[in-house]
């Protein structure tokens, strides 16, 4: 490496520890090594190096796993429509909003983690996306999540004593007081400071606490009955008039039952009716199996890849299959740290930029060849097929790059597509092509110059005439 | 002639509905299972104990009791897969792959065009585009009526990425006329397009042949879900490599002449 210059010995150096982190990173936790081989019986399991260092402000801490879409890791999405044609137009966008609140409020309720409650607009359609990874009963959810129950909250009437023995809940409960669940801000649960005993509290908004301030006069001494879809969840005396719209119903709880009730009276506050128009489900094997398949089938390729060049290209062919595998590692490594969630499509589109991450290769060494046939030294050869060829790269790999954020849909356009499979196919490709050109062409460039400078007359023989 | 494309759920809406029966009931019992819940069954397949049923959108109740009777027949019955469309949603689906393609289509138009000077380049680099684009889908007519192969959502992002495969390999074929053309002028056209394709041919089919590996690979060995869409990316990429010099260097030759 005498006559390399400082330049290339730098970068050369740097692509060597950066493989060495990149390899860190990508490693399994544990490394479990056996090796019984005739009489020697060796066991040890290696666990990763802990890689939790502060470098000014950044942060480095170990867990960089992968992280999976719903449709590898399993799970379900929900796709929701909104009516608003009861809302006036401008509380439409409060309405929404509180109606994505109430709903990330019921989804929490299945203590999902990582789950995801997500409002779109397409022109005058709103839509609600919910996506629940790893739940299993899925029926459950959806009846839950897409219930539109009604809350109301109706006062105590008077009904004659001889009527009493046959009066259903409707007949005592009759009058409406005009509150309903889109005026209820939220309901939780509290510990009454004096007594330690859970309590139910119910905040009204502005104009439920007017209403609710008229009902808990008029119903003073006499109950109020919440009902749920006309079921009633809780019938609570009105002791004192409430003119703030803060109330608490406070009873015998404990508090699972003050939490249920609280979940409840929050389930019923749909400001807005939403209908299910479309549900994903995959199955947890599913995914696991498609993991599986992917990765063999990129395994495969990839030999079969490398096969290729130094069948091709022979000795350049091993740099280029160096090249290509740091690619590997590189695309992975940055999906574990940015980090994507990796797709089904995603995995497809990683599988297919490797295909294409030789290519830069290809042309470099393709314009060699030439050169080589031109008579040039190799050295000379070596710098002008750079060049030349990286006009070539530059501009043909731009234009996969137009399309693929055309498939992205970075701003949101309504009229492109938004869904995660094509995003996340979208994804994969931009980073595989940005990585590509990169490794392509800074990595084999640095590994040639380094590896390759004696002249390697193997190469010169054209084999293609 | 043509034959009807075979949309799959993602298009024509619909429900999907993957599930796994150990004690494998035959076809009569499941059918019988629909009926009685009115529901058309619109496809059935079977390979052992997964069964992959097709039918109308429906709502989250009817799924709740088609799963109850199912579980009757089968009380092992597992959950692989189910989706369930409106056929709103599949309408949209394709509008808005319509507009991806037409943009994109501009954006390669205008951006091939300044990179080159000369906006027959970036004319006939679109038409070879959508030439490969017009294959991919006929080719999928022809798959659909005989291999019940689907054209879903995934399909869309092999057509999109066939588009882009096409043009990056017609770009390099182009960008070697470009230096040929300013190192030796005095030649006319054919004679340049000739040399081009002559110099570059080796190097797109090498170039093809990488990403040919890659999906073989995953056609055969990859699960069915994705096998379709590996097809598709690979005819499509085959089309691409090909139309660079079939199509897209006669068309600009085409222009050229009529000057």
């Amino acid at each position: 490496m005498a006559n390399l210059s400082t330049q290339t010995r730098n970068i050369f150096w740097t692509i060597v520890g950066f493989v060495f982190i990149a390899v860190i990173i990508n490693l399994p936790e544990t490394i479990p090594v056996k090796i019984h081989f005739q009489k020697i019986n060796w066991e040890h399991t290696f666990y990763r190096p802990n890689l939790n260092f502060k470098l000014g402000p950044l942060n480095f801490s170990q867990k960089y796993d992968l992280k999976y879409g719903l449709d590898l890791a399993g799970g379900a999405s929900l796709l929701f429509e909104v009516d608003t044609s009861k809302v006036p137009a401008d509380s439409i966008s409060s309405a929404t909003e509180s109606l994505k609140t109430n709903i990330e409020r019921r989804v929490n309720l299945f203590g999902i983690s990582e789950a995801n409650v997500q409002l779109s607009r397409e022109n005058e359609r709103y839509r609600l996306i919910v996506e629940l990874p790893g739940i299993t009963q899925l029926d459950q959810a959806v009846s839950l999540i897409g219930k539109t129950a009604q809350l109301t909250f109706r006062g105590e009437t008077e009904i004659a004593p001889e009527a009493t023995a046959s009066a259903t809940f409707a007949d005592v409960f009759s009058e409406d007081t005009g509150i309903n669940g889109s005026h209820l801000v939220i309901s939780q649960v509290q510990i009454n400071p004096n007594t330690g005993k859970p309590e139910v509290g119910l905040e009204f908004n502005q104009e439920g606490s007017q209403l609710f301030a008229a009902a808990t006069k008029k119903f003073l001494n006499k109950r109020i009955g919440i009902f749920l879809d006309d079921m009633p969840i809780s019938i609570p005396f009105v002791e004192t008039e409430i003119p703030d719209g803060r109330a608490v119903i406070n009873g015998s709880f404990d508090l699972p039952s003050a939490k249920a009730l609280s979940a409840q009276i929050n389930a019923g506050a749909l400001p807005l009716p939403i209908r299910l128009v479309q549900q994903t489900y995959i199955g947890p094997t599913l995914g696991k199996d498609a993991i599986d398949k992917g990765v063999k089938a990129g395994l495969v390729g990839l030999f079969l890849v490398c096969l290729f060049m130094i069948a091709n290209y022979g000795k350049l062919g091993l740099i280029a299959d160096v090249s290509l595998l740091i690619y590997g590692l590189t695309t992975l490594t940055l999906y574990r740290l940015i980090p994507v969630t990796l797709t089904f499509s995603g995995v497809v589109g990683f599988i297919l930029s490797v295909g294409m991450a030789v290519d830069s290769n290809i042309l470099i060494f393709e314009r060699l060849r030439e050169e080589i046939r031109r008579g040039r030294g190799w050295n000379n050869a070596m710098e002008l097929g750079f060049g030349r060829a990286w006009d070539a790269i530059k501009d043909a790999n731009a234009c996969t790059i137009i399309t693929g954020f055309i498939l992205f849909n970075p701003f949101n356009w309504s009229f492109l597509n938004s869904s995660g499979m094509v995003r996340g196919f979208a994804v994969t490709l931009i980073l595989g092509i940005v990585v590509s050109v990169f490794t392509g062409v800074v990595v084999t460039r640095n590994l040639l110059r380094v590896f390759a400078r004696e002249k390697l007359t193997v190469l010169a023989t054209p084999k293609h005439p | 002639m043509f034959w009807k494309f075979k949309p799959s759920v993602d298009f024509s809406g619909g429900s999907v509905w993957e599930l796994n029966l150990p004690s494998q009931p035959d076809r009569p019992k499941i059918d019988q299972v629909f009926t009685s819940q009115n529901i058309k069954l619109s496809s059935f397949s079977q390979n052992q104990t997964v069964y992959l049923l097709k039918f109308e959108n429906i709502t989250s109740d009817q799924k709740v009791s088609l799963q109850q009777q199912l579980q009757k027949l089968d009380p092992d019955l597992k959950e692989q897969r189910f989706e369930t469309l409106g056929p709103l949603l599949g309408r949209e689906l394709l509008k808005k792959t319509i507009y991806a393609i037409v943009l994109a289509s501009l954006f390669l138009l205008v951006f091939i065009g300044t990179r080159f000077h000369d906006f027959t380049f970036g004319l006939s680099a679109i038409l070879a585009m959508l030439h490969d684009a017009l294959i991919l889908v006929g080719s999928f007519s022809i798959l659909g009526r005989f291999f019940n192969a689907e054209v879903d959502s995934l399909f869309v992002t092999a057509l999109l990425t066939t588009l882009s495969a096409s043009v990056h390999d017609t770009v390099v074929t182009f960008d070697r006329i470009r230096e040929l053309k300013r190192q030796l002028s005095k030649l006319n056209w054919v004679e340049l397009a000739n040399a081009a394709i002559t110099e570059t041919i080796v190097r797109s089919l090498n170039n093809s042949m990488t990403i040919i590996f890659m999906l073989t690979s995953l056609v055969v060995l990859g699960g069915a879900t994705t096998r379709w869409f590996a097809v598709a990316l690979l005819i499509g990429v085959i089309c691409g490599t090909y139309s660079s010099f079939a199509v897209a260097i006669p068309l600009v030759l085409f222009w050229k002449r009529k000057k």
